[in-house]
């Protein structure tokens, strides 16, 4: 047998994971209610009859399709996998936790953006929005998607096999997030602490910077907003390997 | 390099136990090498060692040469596994399973369905490979895992109780491939705790209890071992009331009644057979059937765990070597 590289063999294997994320999870029940029924309530129970320019509501609904959907699939494969005993077979295949993990991330990724892209493709140019750039506009989403599915991974880490402990867990976090992230309530208007943790908060400037570029008031520079997204999505990813990695063994 | 399996002081503890305690053993390239022991004496936690699923507390595993914690990608390329518990995806079809496998295993997809089909047709599946695999037995899932197993022609196979829980046609089924395998040149790691299958397709055993490994030899030297533990079936016409008389008979080391049958236990059934005809013809008794059989794997090993029970676990080494 010729000695494959076994880095690029394990790009090639991740995707192969992310097909068979797609074609599971993609329509499981968990994802379909947190993913979009959740959070379309949560949207109409806050905005309908408020009146709102289109130009403010488009952010929030940018944001919440993405935050939900992106970090709607990872919570649920790995438990699942645990219970259905699938998790074993797959790592005992030539593809380390890392890849394996990589393969899950990208599957909520194209989710999120999937749904989120095909969402504003439709809305922009149809309520006539001004934009200011499409390229931060597309880079943001990009980036937040992956941020937000890294999460959903990070979610999953404690060693259960029980998927709805894991989708209870991931709203308990994702649920405040929500509202100290200036989505709801302007961050300038939120407690002292709130707005502590609303620093925290990848969401909060995923908002920001859809709100520049859609001309509305924002808080930090795009540059900002972009770097600390990519902190917080280099510090989930890395957490949620670690984490995996330590709680493996116990999934068996 | 003619070792398939080298294992050096390989440890595993878990909070409270202790699953496998400093095992050595190796496995030459080309057997069928069988990994027997009751529950819980540490088979699977071994398989999952050796298969790179989870690691070891100390001690150190080559698989086909590779270090499997160091050189993960490598081995595990090269062996095909079967897990104990696993499963299949049962949102997914038999043939998209396989299709999966082969992908995480490298295979290109040309092989890859040339190879699914050809395995699929062995284990009669070829016919469902488009349904959706929740709807499979068990037999039928345990049969597509060892199809996953196989897809990208592994040279090494580990095997973790793959009959257990089957009906005796899918068993059988299933041990014929085994050996076929093992013909065309796949070495294979056999966990069960099925002696006859051991017995049938091992050329040698390793016997485990309590995480330490017992003995290993052949299934013939396993039972060569225990001349004592050979057996003579016989039945008498009428049936004698009480066993005792025949406890007191020379060369008796143990008197089992089983139905209208006594089964007794002996280092000389030579010996035996003649003490057991003056009997008869003292108590004017017929001989209906009488059958002497060798000793079975079965109490070979039970003796052996019950004797490690007994032996304290500092001596285990000891005990490994004068076996
Ligand atoms: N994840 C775990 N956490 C704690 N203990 C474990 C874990 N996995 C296995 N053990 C313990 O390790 C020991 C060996 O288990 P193992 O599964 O290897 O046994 P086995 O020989 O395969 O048994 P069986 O024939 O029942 O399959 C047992 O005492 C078991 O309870
Ligand atoms: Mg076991």
């Amino acid at each position: 047998m010729e000695k494959k590289n076994p880095f690029l063999s394990q790009f090639k294997s991740a995707w192969a994971i992310t097909k068979k994320d797609i074609s599971i999870y993609y329509l499981k029940p968990p994802v379909l209610i947190y993913g979009f029924i959740f959070p379309g309530f949560l949207f109409l129970a806050f905005f309908l009859g408020k009146n709102m320019p289109f130009s403010s509501l488009l952010p929030v609904v940018i944001v919440l399709a993405l935050f939900f959907t992106s970090s709607s699939v990872g919570p649920i494969i790995t438990p699942w996998e645990t219970r259905m005993r699938t998790l074993e077979r797959l790592v005992s295949c030539p593809v380390s936790l890392e890849f394996i993990l990589l393969g899950d991330i990208l599957a909520g990724f194209l989710f999120g953006v999937g749904i989120t892209l095909i969402l504003s493709v439709f809305a922009i140019p149809f309520l006539s929005i001004g934009l200011k750039s499409i390229t931060v506009l597309l880079g943001t989403i990009l980036l937040s998607g992956f941020c937000f599915s890294c999460l959903g991974v990070l979610l999953s880490a404690p060693a259960t096999d029980n998927p709805s402990n894991i989708m209870m867990l991931s709203n308990l976090v994702r649920l405040p997030l929500i509202f100290l992230s200036g989505i709801f309530i302007p961050v300038n208007k939120l407690p002292a602490l709130g707005r502590l943790i609303a620093r925290f908060s990848p969401l909060t400037y995923t908002v920001d910077i859809l709100r520049s570029n859609f001309y509305e008031e924002c808080i930090y520079s795009p540059v900002l907003s972009l770097t600390a997204l990519f902190i917080f999505t280099v510090v989930f990813l890395f957490l949620g390997m670690v984490l995996h990695k330590k709680n493996l063994s116990k999934r068996f | 390099m003619d070792l398939a399996i080298e294992v050096k002081g390989l440890t595993k503890k878990y909070a409270n136990v202790t699953a496998i305690n400093n095992i050595d053993f190796q496995v030459r390239k080309g057997e069928i090498f069988g990994f027997l022991g009751p529950n819980g004496a540490g088979k699977t936690t071994t398989q999952r060692i050796l298969t790179g699923v989870i690691t070891a507390t100390s001690g150190k595993a080559f698989i086909l040469g590779y270090d499997i914690k160091k050189e993960a990608f490598y081995a595990k390329s090269r062996i095909g596994v079967v897990p104990e518990l696993a499963n299949i995806y049962i949102d997914l079809s038999a043939w998209n399973n396989l299709m999966l496998i082969g992908q995480l295993y490298g295979v290109v997809k040309e092989d890859r369905i040339k190879k699914s089909a050809e395995l699929l047709r062995i284990f009669n599946l070829y016919e469902r490979k488009d349904e959706k695999a929740k709807v499979f037995s068990k037999g039928q899932r345990q049969k597509l895992l060892l199809c996953m197993a196989l897809i990208h022609n592994p040279q090494l196979l580990f095997l973790d109780e793959p009959t257990s829980g089957l009906d005796v046609v899918s068993s059988r089924l299933i041990r014929e491939m085994i050996a076929k395998f093992n013909r065309e040149g796949v070495t294979i790691f056999l966990t069960t705790h099925n002696i006859q299958e051991a017995d049938e397709l091992c050329d040698r055993i390793a016997v485990i209890d309590h995480g330490l490994i017992a003995t290993i030899d052949s299934p013939e030297n396993l039972k060569k071992e225990f001349q004592s533990m050979q057996t003579i079936e016989i039945v008498f016409n009428p049936q004698i009331k009480s066993e005792d008389d025949l406890k007191k008979i020379e060369y008796v080391n143990k008197v089992q009644k089983i139905g209208d049958k006594f089964k007794l236990y002996t280092d000389n059934p030579d010996e035996l057979i003649r003490q057991l005809l003056s009997f008869s013809q003292k108590g004017n008794l017929n001989i209906l059937s009488l059958n002497t059989l060798g000793p079975d794997l079965e109490e070979v090993f039970v003796k052996i765990t019950e004797e490690h029970k007994g032996w304290s676990y500092g001596k285990e080494k000891s005990f490994s070597k004068s076996v």
